[in-house]
């Protein structure tokens, strides 16, 4: 059953008011409605050195309810697969292992360690906060940052290639769950991270997580900002239970009843896209819509 | 574009800017960077100056393929640099090796930080000493300078590309948190002033070229991509022309000389700073950041009458053992101050032989040792 109304998210707060993550983090409200949706008392969370590991704190502000496993930004993937392995060695029922890492941690160092866990079929769930680029250092360029972005190691002609297509790299590793979210649809994300929890095997979750500091916008717009990401389908919500594909949420209503904003209204928001030219937004545009078109296209076939 | 490359003058920049600067001034055009603190602003510097002369940056998947990538450019012909920190460092440990097998010139910015692991990314240490030593598999020689102000990180990075052609290998500059971060007055000088030294080209006629030579103390001048050269570069035992033989014959020669190239030229690449040695009883070993401190404190001793004085490491590697076998035969006591728990302490304890004490101070990392801490340690022997 589909979670109608916040008022229906568990009341219990995992993570304990001051975190040391900035004002208006993406992540921190991914991970809060994420741990609402496991049972922190039986969940193991694998996190490498990142954004997370600013979130999880320095003592004594250490406010996350969960126990973690901190391991090297190469490997969260295989640190997970150890945790499963040690569980399961010592007979250990009911845990549920979740990593935790950025796009950094995901698309760029972290991919053959995720692909081997993946690939191994590792009973665990992989959620990437994709706040597209290195945040934690200072906002440098990831696999995972838009063409036309501007980060301080673009900081000359902003980013010239398209952010890589990990969810179809993911996919081909054929998993029973893949699925895209955002904290500014914070039921899609509970309910998506609920029904991860109950599947054996590999489960991978995408959440799009704005940051107001790296992308250039302001701290009040950060649920607007992912909002205007799924309203231009920049970043479009899905999930693939077992290869079968549907749209969710606001992707699956901008489907149906259209009024897809444009990746301009998009992009003139934030200052990361100051240098963006025209050819570049309509670059954008025409990638962002390709996409968009085949996950339609999927969407339908899907459902016949 | 050329004098965008060496930009003479005087300038209020960090260490990890410096080391870009040395960089470009070197005549470095290929940068493979990967984000870490405390070292990713000197990448950020690279990816903004690069492009203004002519070079190319690229920021990596991660620190493995920042340091392939160096070595890469190498045989491709232009001069490289990475730079990193500790766990970044650990990463590229196996294609150092790979460097020191080829004999690849490259430079290597390692700005420490607390270890082991993730420990303390924005706070000091110098505990990669002997991982710049021993860190990848097997035996080779190593170079590794470690500067104290923004104005060495400039002046030792061009070292650092000069010693890397001349003894064809990976070079590091080992700096710290400290060091990197801080914000001084950095000399640039004009052009002529700078020594560079260019990758010679080899003279040899194409057919009998020998991209490896083992025999003397020297290697081989390189031949990089377009050269007309046939090269043959493996991580294999090798022998002369490049080609993998597996004997233990070949091993000798091979390995042999990416060692003695080293050895035998440590007088030549030695440096260290000498202060009031002359008639020291107690002498503080010291380098990078903390050398400032000793600095400091031996003055202090000195203005009070105390006979202490101060050995500083320019180069860490090779490490001075001579001189220290020397001193230790007239001092007291080496008092080494260092931020990790005994590295370079250990190094002066074994070459020092039994004739003087060693006392280590060790900080295991996040601060600097205090003058007056240094300097009780001294009196202790007077």
């Amino acid at each position: 059953m589909a979670t109608k109304a916040a008022k229906e998210l568990p009341k219990e707060e995992f993570i304990l008011p001051g975190t040391r993550s900035c004002a208006a983090c993406g992540l921190m409200l991914t991970y809060r409605h994420s741990l609402k949706a496991l049972d922190p008392g039986k969940t193991i969370v694998a996190v490498p050195a990142s954004c997370m590991t600013v979130l999880h704190g320095v003592y004594p502000i250490t406010p996350v309810k969960v126990i973690c496993v901190n391991n090297p930004f190469a490997a969260t993937g295989a640190a997970a697969s150890g945790i499963v392995a040690g569980l399961k060695a010592t007979g250990k029922a009911g845990y549920t292992v979740v990593a935790f890492a950025g796009d950094g941690g995901t698309y760029d160092i972290g991919i053959q360690s995720l692909s081997g866990a993946l690939e191994r079929g590792t009973d665990f769930m992989y959620v990437c906060y994709d706040n597209e680029g290195y945040m934690n250092t200072g906002t440098q360029r990831s696999s995972a940052s838009p063409a036309g972005a501007v980060t301080t190691t673009t900081p000359i002609l902003a980013k010239l290639q398209h952010k890589k297509d990990m969810l179809r790299i993911v996919e081909a590793h054929r998993i029973p769950y893949v699925a895209t979210a955002s904290p500014s649809f914070p039921l899609d994300l509970y309910d998506k991270v609920r029904k991860a929890k109950e599947i054996k095997g590999s489960r991978y979750i995408e959440v799009h997580a704005p940051c107001p500091p790296g992308w250039g916008f302001p701290n009040k717009d950060l649920i607007k900002m992912g909002k205007l990401a799924a309203d231009t389908a920049v970043h479009v919500l899905y999930e693939i239970v077992d290869g079968k594909f549907r749209l969710t949420s606001r992707s699956l209503r901008l489907a149906e009843k259209g009024g897809k904003k444009t990746v301009a209204d998009y992009v003139k928001g934030q200052t990361r896209f100051k240098k963006i030219t025209e050819g570049q937004i309509q670059a954008l545009q025409e990638f962002t819509d390709r996409r968009w078109y085949e996950f339609m296209e999927r969407h339908q076939n899907g459902r016949s | 574009m050329a004098d965008k490359d060496v930009l003479t003058g005087e300038h209020f920049i960090h260490g990890d800017a410096a080391c870009a600067e040395g960089g470009i001034a070197s005549g470095c055009r290929f940068f493979a960077g990967y984000p870490i603190t405390p070292a990713t602003e000197v990448a950020e510097r690279m990816a903004r100056r690069l492009p203004q002369v002519g070079g190319v940056y690229i920021q990596m998947e991660d620190e493995i393929a920042s340091m392939a990538a160096i070595l890469g450019a190498s045989w491709g012909g232009v001069k490289s640099m990475t730079s990193t920190s500790g766990p970044g460092f650990s990463l590229m440990m196996e294609n150092i090796g790979l460097g020191m097998m080829t004999e690849t010139p490259c430079v290597v910015v390692n700005i420490q930080r607390g270890g082991p692991s993730t420990g303390l990314p924005t706070l000091v240490g110098q505990a990669d000493v002997m991982q710049a030593r021993w860190g990848s598999h097997g035996d080779y020689g190593c170079i590794a300078l470690a500067p104290a102000s923004p104005q060495e990180c400039f002046d030792f990075t061009v070292d650092a590309f000069n010693l890397s052609e001349i003894y064809r290998q990976p070079v590091f500059v080992l700096g710290d948190e400290v060091v990197g971060h801080m914000t001084e007055k950095v000399i640039i000088p004009p052009r002529e002033e700078l020594r560079i030294v260019e990758r010679g080209k080899p003279q040899a006629k194409k057919e009998d070229y020998l991209p490896f030579d083992f025999k003397g103390p020297m290697p081989a001048q390189m031949a990089v991509a377009g050269q007309g050269y046939h090269v043959h570069v493996t991580g294999l035992t090798h022998d002369e022309r490049g080609y993998p033989v597996i004997t233990d014959a070949v091993q000798e020669r091979n390995i042999r000389h990416i060692v003695d190239k080293i050895r035998k030229n440590a007088d030549k690449i030695i440096r260290v700073e000498s202060v009031f040695l002359d008639d020291a009883e107690v002498v503080v070993v010291a380098y990078g950041c903390t050398s400032r401190v000793a600095r400091q404190a031996v003055e202090d001793l000195r203005s009070r009458g105390v006979k202490a004085g101060l050995l500083r490491l320019i180069t860490i590697w090779p490490f001075p053992s001579n001189m220290i076998r020397q001193l230790a035969k007239q001092v007291k006591a080496f008092i080494v101050p260092e931020i990790n728990y005994g590295q370079v302490a250990y190094e002066v304890e074994r070459t020092a032989q039994g004739n003087a004490e060693v006392v280590l101070m060790a900080l295991m990392g996040g601060s600097i040792h205090r003058p007056d801490e240094i300097e009780e340690s001294v009196l202790e022997y007077f």
